[in-house]
């Protein structure tokens, strides 16, 4: 499992650029289900067959991470890009990006008389490119890049970058493993474009047309210095999401997973997300509704290079999936 | 010629129906069947010699433009942008009302009643309102009822061999590329797209994805060009003359990959100019298609057009040419 949360955290896929997540993903989930396939926007959904009196039940968690894109490519062979999602300049200084082949290169900036004025607009991208030719060679407009950087397993925590929301990845991957006694038919989505707005979620509810959803991603933590009050911390369990921006979750989804938590003495905290989204949001609205729910790993610096998360509420979120998907959903 | 009549349509977002009417009669020179759904898209459909693959080619009817929210007893009508406009490019300027046309002009208070700071700060839409030269309240409500769409009063000139100058560039050019397209046969299925309300959020195009069920889409867009004074060259978003522009991202779509590839593949063996939309801000139509049912795999093609959602924008006749050649050379690849 750690491995596992290494693996995919240290691997590149900004949001529309999938596929090396997708791919991984594929390969793990192959023996672990009935049916594997990519859609239309390159979620990957594997489905595990329950028996005939169960409900169909889709969890999601993105594959996609935040990043850059190139939008232009000057003389001297400097990129300049735009965001992929919610990204903040202050966090790209110092950081080195990673192209889709493996292209390294430094995130720069020019000078400024006062730093508060930094933008994106401001930064660019050197590769080491002598001229535009050399550069174009490697990288193209409309490329995108991520942050670089290992993954780190430290105790009971990890840290890492994308984090949000391979852990939620590597959530649904263990709860598949752990899962055989249930009489539900479980879509498992590894959805796209979470970052950008809620999109391959979308999508594939659509085509899945699920009775219940339920979103897996991380969620931010009210437990570091002079933080916003937030009622969610570190390595106390698995958050049951109460609402975010994007959804109130479904009662009944809210306290089956409360009750099962309870039942089967899961670590939980209740969490309300003041700002922010998740895939739950664009899965409760396809066709006619779907009542829709979300569990969350607590996450420290989301949208940094230095995303952290405890190892005892991943387990925990696993824990939670893994029994709710046992109960008859009624 | 088409563009021209296409640009001096009236047609702001919810009231397209001289441009929709316009399309229409297009269509039936063409003798291409076509449906106008419920929200006023219409969709023109090209039976493809195969058959297998159904291409949607979109582009929007609708305008920026004003609309009529009050009438002071003075005859004067208070009014309301729809969708994005810059107060500051209103002043002064000429306008048509209604569907009759009307003829009037934005006024506001003259620089000799202005007060030192209002001279300094753009005027606010309350100081802003049209004459229309009506004696009172009851004239102005009979030419000016409320909800009255107003549109610029731009004609189209061309300025060159190759710059055309005109009101609505975005996106009658899209109407028009859409119209060329629909000259040839295709082995492909295809399906134009004439869509409402792009301007005041991507209104139409949902529900037409929806019925039209394509396997692909195209979304044709007439683009900001940002290739003047005091903007970096990294800040262009698309340069006229240089050629149709493929979109990399906006705010509300990231492309499909293989479908941009196959345009750039396209622009190479066709040896058409191609260039990026380097700008990742502003949405598209792509933006609901894409998102349509089970996902639809959508790419955008720009037209550059300088100052766009003002009385007039500047296009060059050659990328509009490059662009359908681009799409129909897109087209002849699919089966």
């Amino acid at each position: 499992m750690q491995e596992m949360i290494k693996s995919l955290s240290e691997l590149y896929g900004p949001a529309g650029r999938e596929e090396a997540v997708a791919a991984y993903i594929r390969d793990v989930m192959s023996p672990l289900a009935d049916e594997v396939y990519t859609d239309t926007m390159g979620s990957v959904v594997a489905v595990k067959r329950g028996s005939a009196n169960g409900k169909k039940i889709m969890l999601a968690a993105h594959m996609d991470e935040i990043g850059v894109m190139i939008t232009d490519i000057d003389e001297q062979g400097f990129l300049r890009f735009s965001n992929i999602g919610g990204i903040s300049p202050f966090t790209l200084i110092g950081q080195r990006a990673e192209f889709a082949d493996g292209t390294i290169g430094v995130f720069g900036f020019e000078k400024l008389d006062d730093i508060k004025d930094l933008k994106l607009n401001k930064m660019y991208i050197d590769i080491g490119a002598g001229s535009r030719e050399e550069a174009i060679a490697k990288v193209n407009i409309g490329d995108s890049a991520v942050i670089h950087k290992e993954c780190i397993i430290q105790g009971q925590r990890v840290i890492g970058k994308a984090m949000d929301d391979r852990v939620g990845c590597a959530v649904l991957i263990e709860t598949a493993r752990r899962l055989n006694n249930s009489p539900h038919e479980v879509y498992f989505v590894f959805t796209t474009q979470e970052e950008v707005g809620l999109r391959g979620a979308r999508t594939a509810a659509y085509s899945i047309d699920p009775d219940y959803g339920i979103a897996v991603d991380v969620t931010l933590t009210g437990d570091t210095p002079e933080a916003h009050r937030m009622a969610v911390s570190l390595g106390k369990g698995a958050a049951v999401k109460v609402k975010d921006a994007s959804v109130i979750a479904h009662p009944m989804v809210k306290d089956l997973l409360v009750s099962t938590a309870k039942a089967k003495g899961i670590p939980y905290q209740m969490e309300v997300l003041e700002r922010g989204g998740t895939d739950a949001g664009s899965i409760h609205l396809i066709r006619s509704g779907v009542p829709t729910g979300a569990v969350s790993v607590p996450c420290r610096y989301i949208h940094t290079p230095g995303e952290m998360v405890d190892l005892g509420d991943v387990t925990a979120c696993v824990d939670l999936l893994a029994g709710v998907l046992e109960e008859p959903w009624e | 010629m088409l563009l021209a009549r296409l640009s001096e349509a009236a047609g702001v977002s919810g009231q397209e129906d001289e441009v929709r009417n316009l399309i229409k009669a297009e269509l039936e020179k063409l003798g291409v069947s076509y449906k106008t759904d419920a929200l006023g898209n219409v969709l023109a459909y090209k039976p493809g010699r195969k058959g297998g693959t159904t291409v949607m080619a979109a582009a929007h009817m609708d305008e920026v433009g004003l609309m009529v929210v009050g009438v002071e007893d003075s005859g004067l009508l208070r009014f309301k942008p729809v969708g994005g406009i810059d107060r500051r490019v209103l002043v002064a300027k000429q306008v048509l009302v209604g569907p009759d046309r009307v003829p009037g002009v934005i006024g506001s208070k003259p620089i000799h009643l202005q007060k030192r700071n209002e001279r300094n700060t753009p005027l606010q839409w309350q100081e802003l309102y049209i004459d229309i030269g009506a004696k009172d309240k009851a004239e102005a409500e009979k030419l000016a009822p409320l909800g009255t769409a107003v549109i610029f009063a731009t004609s189209f000139k061309q300025l060159s061999d190759d710059i055309v100058m005109g009101k609505a560039f975005d996106d009658r050019v899209g109407c028009s590329v859409l119209l060329e397209l629909l000259k040839e046969d295709y082995d492909c299925s295809l399906v134009c797209a004439f869509t409402v309300q792009e301007e005041v959020g991507l209104r139409g195009a949902g529900p037409a994805a929806y019925s039209a069920d394509p396997d692909l889409a195209l979304v044709i867009e007439g683009t900001t060009a940002s290739d003047v004074p005091g903007v970096p060259e990294h800040g262009h978003a698309t340069s006229v003359g240089k050629g149709p522009a493929l979109t990399i991202m906006d705010r509300t779509s990231i492309p499909a990959r293989p479908l941009v590839e196959k345009l750039r593949q396209v622009a190479l063996e066709e040896n058409i100019p191609i260039q990026y939309r380097r700008a990742t801000t502003g949405g598209t139509d792509a933006g609901k298609i894409h998102l349509t049912k089970g996902g639809i795999p959508v790419a955008g093609v720009s037209v550059p057009c300088r100052y766009i959602h003002s009385p007039a924008s500047v296009a060059s006749l050659g990328d509009i040419e490059k662009t359908v050649r681009l799409v129909k050379g897109f087209l002849r690849r699919e089966c």
